[in-house]
């Protein structure tokens, strides 16, 4: 397993101007990223979403890289939102999904058939052109790049250590030092929208 | 009221088409088989096929935010079904969208034996989505006032299509 941390910073010189969307790795994200008008922390609008929503973004956006961070928890809340992504095809949707095995924001209690699942066997199988999993940072490291060089959808599934919250929601420390309004205003800035 | 068709399509995707839709959001039902052959064959518009109602919120969002303008077709069990979505995806984050939604049930003397008709309008109430009730090809600018509130309002409004089995089905 890898820890957070070391993926999000093997990902970030990568990076390119790809729009992030952060979803729970965000706390995290925030103390690397290089390009906060790029990134997109949202925090849980509602469980489960992240992943048709970066969709409905590559969409109108398709010559920029999207680049998600999900997680296996939302996945499997929603998982023929992979049915929906392979079907569009998006070519500028990277799909980086850090699979903790566990809900560890309500104490690290497992989601269910936490360790057999095998995400980018199912997101090969919903019709994903290419999919890929890593256990370890070495060859995370070495292969991210050229990973995001292909053309998407891609589904690169990545095992991680849980970092399990215990403290109730309102005593915790907000994920992102923005907040979700000023994150959306700052991207449709950046990117010439005004819709 | 007669068994011809009294909500055309054609008329429909003009509504579509005149508010500037670029992607249309959407899960089938059975009142939408000839509006979707319709729109298929509409180049201006992206289909966007969902297993499930409540990611078409999730994308909606996404599409809006991207600079797209998507609206969503599903039917009111499906809406109901969508409920926390719509919450944190659209509402919570002033996506102005417009929802045309299959009244299924839908009987019009108000007698009716769906349980998915009885809670729609209470479900939209208690939502506070302004709706529109859209039974004939003379309803149809209602359409385009659903889409003024969404602007205006910076928030989703709903068409409820009240012609179920002999409208777009036809």
């Amino acid at each position: 397993m890898l820890k957070m941390e070391d993926v999000l910073k093997a990902f970030q010189p990568h990076r390119g101007d790809a729009i992030v969307i952060s979803g729970r790795a965000t706390r995290q994200w925030e103390k690397i990223s290089t390009q906060r008008d790029r990134d997109l922390p949202l925090g849980d609008p509602s469980m489960g979403g992240h992943a048709s929503f970066a969709l409905g973004l590559a969409l109108a956006q398709p010559h920029r890289k999207i680049v998600l961070f999900d997680s296996e928890g939302d996945i499997q809340m929603n998982l023929g939102v992979l049915a929906m992504i392979a079907e569009q095809k998006p070519k500028n949707f990277y799909h980086l999904l850090l699979d903790n095995e566990c809900y560890a924001t309500t104490g690290g209690q497992p989601v269910p058939n936490a360790k057999a699942m095998a995400y980018d066997t199912i997101a090969k199988g919903c019709g994903y052109p290419s999919a890929h999993a890593f256990t370890n940072l070495e060859s995370f490291t070495v292969s991210i790049g050229r990973i995001l060089s292909e053309p998407g959808p891609v589904m690169v599934a990545v095992k991680i250590e849980p970092e399990i919250e215990n403290v109730p929601i309102g005593q915790r420390t907000p994920r992102s030092k923005r907040t979700r309004k000023d994150a959306l205003a700052d991207l449709r800035k950046s990117l010439g929208v005004s819709n | 009221m007669t068994e011809a068709a009294s909500l055309s399509p054609e008329i429909v995707l003009a509504e579509l088409k005149k508010n500037g839709i670029s992607h249309v959001v959407w899960l089938p039902d059975s009142e939408t088989n000839w509006l979707y052959t319709l729109m298929k064959a509409e180049p201006t518009l992206t289909l966007v096929a969902v297993p499930r109602e409540g990611l078409a919120f999730s994308c909606a969002a996404g599409i809006h935010i991207g600079g797209g303008k998507p609206v969503i077709l599903i039917q009111n069990t499906g809406l109901m079904e969508s409920g926390d979505s719509m919450r944190g995806w659209v509402k919570d984050m002033n996506i102005p969208v417009v929802l045309i939604v299959g009244y299924r049930g839908y009987t019009r003397h108000g007698v009716n034996k769906d349980s998915a008709a009885t809670w729609t309008e209470p479900f939209l109430h208690a939502f506070q989505v302004p709706f529109y009730l859209v039974e004939n090809s003379d309803d149809a600018p209602r359409i385009s006032v659903a889409f003024e509130d969404a602007r205006r309002t910076r928030q989703p409004a709903a068409i409820l299509v009240g012609d179920e089995y002999h409208g777009f089905n036809r």
